[in-house]
């Protein structure tokens, strides 16, 4: 593939990450202007900021892309019980690996949004819910909180106002679950994350001990910062509409440079994505699917084409290669953006062994709360399994999809379509494979994934 | 049941930090098994006893959670991703390797409690794999040749100095002889 120029990066969040000269420290974070846009804040009223997220624009960088700061409208401040702010550090979806590099490189830009984010909405304390296999991740979190705190940015009466807010950092315990929110809130008070039923228990109502509470992701919560510095309105035009500000887009698997990247929504497509900016695939490959937003979105078939129409109303016929990548271009493919995990797979992969190594990821994740879930995903390993192992059968293909369509919307969380929505789109796409592994036994192929 | 003064001063350091008591439990339970390697029904009632709740409120954490533990790992624990984008690096290989080399299978501990081996879900560095973590640290791109490599040095206790596998959080990626680190401007 021939292109004429290499899409540009464009760095917000990670503007200063990969910089040698630049350190995790608060000396340096202060050098470039840090906490300024803290200071900005304090000497706005809170709604006002809420405001400006609103007409930013930022959409939830979570997986979920639901728009920030109508998240904080629905926050219930008539109940008169304390607000809670929790930062979703669990960073759990298989292929996504951006908030690591936001909280080991340049913690002290999460911790200013978030204190930011803490006055916006008045919260008595905020938590980071960190993912225990992060250790250094959590050790540098708290340095960065003790300095700030020594500086005046968090803790008690912050910049000298009347407003004290606490941060603390929380360790989860390995546990996929503890990303979906509810489920966080569970561990977070000490429980087993069982999460819990939407109505009623929606967080910005009934979160954190049955209080309101906002649960952001850490790419979302940096962004708070940089809609202050740059203004909703002006924050807004960046990326597309609907699509704003930028995305770190995380790509792993079969392409020569694997590896996070920060474009403008919408910048650039799939294909320039994999073949410009990462290379391209190992030689000698060609490409065969992509699982563009994380292991629980839909997976794309390399020789497709997508066809129907946009939000704004034209209309489009893509191949997988002319895929925006942005909120809505994933979706209108009929799968999804997600948490940014853009999974590539080239042709060696045995599509029914792909299927099985992920459906072993969710069988082992499942909180085991929802029958149809707790069993689903188990049986889902178990045939895929079973199917990699030379016992495939002509009716496998069925028996799996049946089990995946009797978990989708079964559920009390999202994960039960997370855990379906693979099983159905590697069926509808590869289902030729899932037959020939029947017909043909188990051709052992060159990478064992399961 | 006995805790070292310095583990026993953290506890009473994190537990405020909450506004309820119970809120502290994986906290806490992370610094005891930091210390202990286990969480032991003993240990159970203890914890439940500073937490005022049930030590069945703790035992089904314990239960529950993939990182916490009844009975511990060796002295050396070694994690290995397994899902899917490190395995499309080649992690079960490395695993394999690493099983050889180490003379322990995964999920098991070897009988001289040196050496243990986990493979994990996603580890959520998935641009760098295959992911393994020695204790706390990270090591990226160990496949193949390198995976050899890096099991050796493991066992001949020469990781930590070796200029071939550095660890992530130091800020520095590995110089893997075999795939070519990946950062870029």
């Amino acid at each position: 593939m021939i292109k004429k120029n290499t899409p540009k990066e464009r760095r917000i969040i990670l503007k200063h990450a990969d910089d040698p000269k630049y350190s995790n420290k608060i000396g340096c974070y202060l050098k470039n202007d840090g906490y300024s846009m803290l200071k900005k804040a304090f000497k706005m009223k809170p709604e006002e900021i809420g405001e400006e997220v609103m007409k930013s624009g930022v959409r939830g960088r979570g997986g979920a892309g639901f728009p920030a700061g109508m998240k904080w409208k629905f926050l219930d401040r008539k109940s008169g019980k304390p607000i809670y702010l929790i930062c979703n550090a669990d960073e759990s979806e298989p292929g996504t690996f951006k908030d690591r590099q936001i909280m080991h490189k340049d913690p002290h830009q999460l911790i200013e949004g978030m204190m930011i984010a803490a006055y916006a909405i008045q919260a008595k304390q905020a938590f980071i819910y960190i993912r225990a296999e992060f250790f250094k991740g959590a050790h540098i979190l708290e340095e960065a909180i003790a300095e700030a705190k020594e500086k005046n940015f968090c803790g008690d009466n912050i910049l000298g106002s009347s407003y004290s807010c606490d941060l603390v950092v929380h360790r989860g315990a390995g546990a996929y679950i503890c990303g979906e929110e509810t489920g966080l809130i569970e561990s977070l008070e000490g429980k087993r994350p069982n999460p819990r039923i939407k109505p009623p228990y929606f967080p910005a109502v009934l979160g954190l001990y049955q209080c309101p509470t906002i649960v952001n992701n850490v790419e979302t919560l940096c962004n708070v910062k940089h809609v202050l510095e740059i203004g909703g309105e002006e924050f807004s035009k960046i990326g597309k509409p609907n699509n704003t500000g930028t995305r770190i887009w995380c790509v792993s698997g079969q392409v020569k440079k694997p590896g996070y990247y920060e474009f403008e929504c919408g910048a650039l497509t799939l294909g320039e994505m994999i073949y410009d900016v990462c290379g391209g695939l190992l030689p000698g490959r060609t490409l065969k699917a992509v699982i563009p937003g994380g292991s629980s979105s839909k997976i794309l078939r390399a020789d497709e084409r997508f066809s129907g129409k946009l939000k704004d109303g034209t209309d489009f016929d893509w191949g997988i290669e002319d895929i925006p990548l942005d909120f809505d271009g994933p979706a209108s493919v009929g799968s999804m953006s997600g948490s940014g995990g853009i999974i590539i797979m080239d042709d060696t992969v045995d599509m029914v062994e792909a299927m099985a190594n992920i459906n072993a990821f969710y069988a082992h994740e499942s909180c085991g709360q929802c029958t149809p879930c707790r069993e689903g995903s188990l049986w889902m390993k178990k045939i895929t399994k079973r199917m990699c192992e030379g016992d495939a059968r002509d009716e496998d293909a069925d028996l799996l999809l049946s089990v995946a369509n009797q978990i989708e919307g079964r559920t009390i969380c999202a994960f039960g379509e997370a855990a379906a929505w693979p099983t159905q789109s590697f069926i509808a796409k590869f289902r030729n494979e899932f037959e020939e592994k029947a017909k043909n036994g188990n051709n052992k192929p060159s990478l064992q994934l399961i | 049941m006995e805790l070292s003064k310095e583990t026993l001063t953290k506890i009473d350091e994190v537990i405020p930090r909450y506004p309820e008591k119970r809120s502290a439990a994986l906290m806490v339970i992370h610094l005891i098994q930091d210390e202990l390697g286990s969480i032991s029904d003993e240990t159970c009632s203890w914890i439940a006893d500073k937490l005022e709740i049930k030590p069945i409120n703790v035992k089904e954490l314990i239960t529950f959670y993939p990182m916490l533990r009844e009975t511990p790992w060796a002295k050396k624990h070694i994690r290995v991703c397994r899902t899917l984008p490190c395995a499309l690096r080649g992690s079960y290989g490395t695993c394999k390797i690493l099983e050889e080399k180490l003379g322990v299978k995964e999920g098991h501990v070897r009988d001289d409690g040196e050496f243990s081996i986990e493979f994990m879900e996603c580890l959520a560095d998935c641009g760098e794999g295959p992911v393994v973590m020695v204790g706390e640290d990270t090591y990226e791109n160990i496949e193949g040749k390198n995976a050899e490599k890096f099991a050796d040095l493991l066992v001949q206790e020469k990781l930590d100095n070796s200029k071939d596998f550095t660890s992530y959080e130091n800020g520095l990626v590995s110089k893997s002889p075999v795939s070519k680190p990946t950062k870029k401007k």
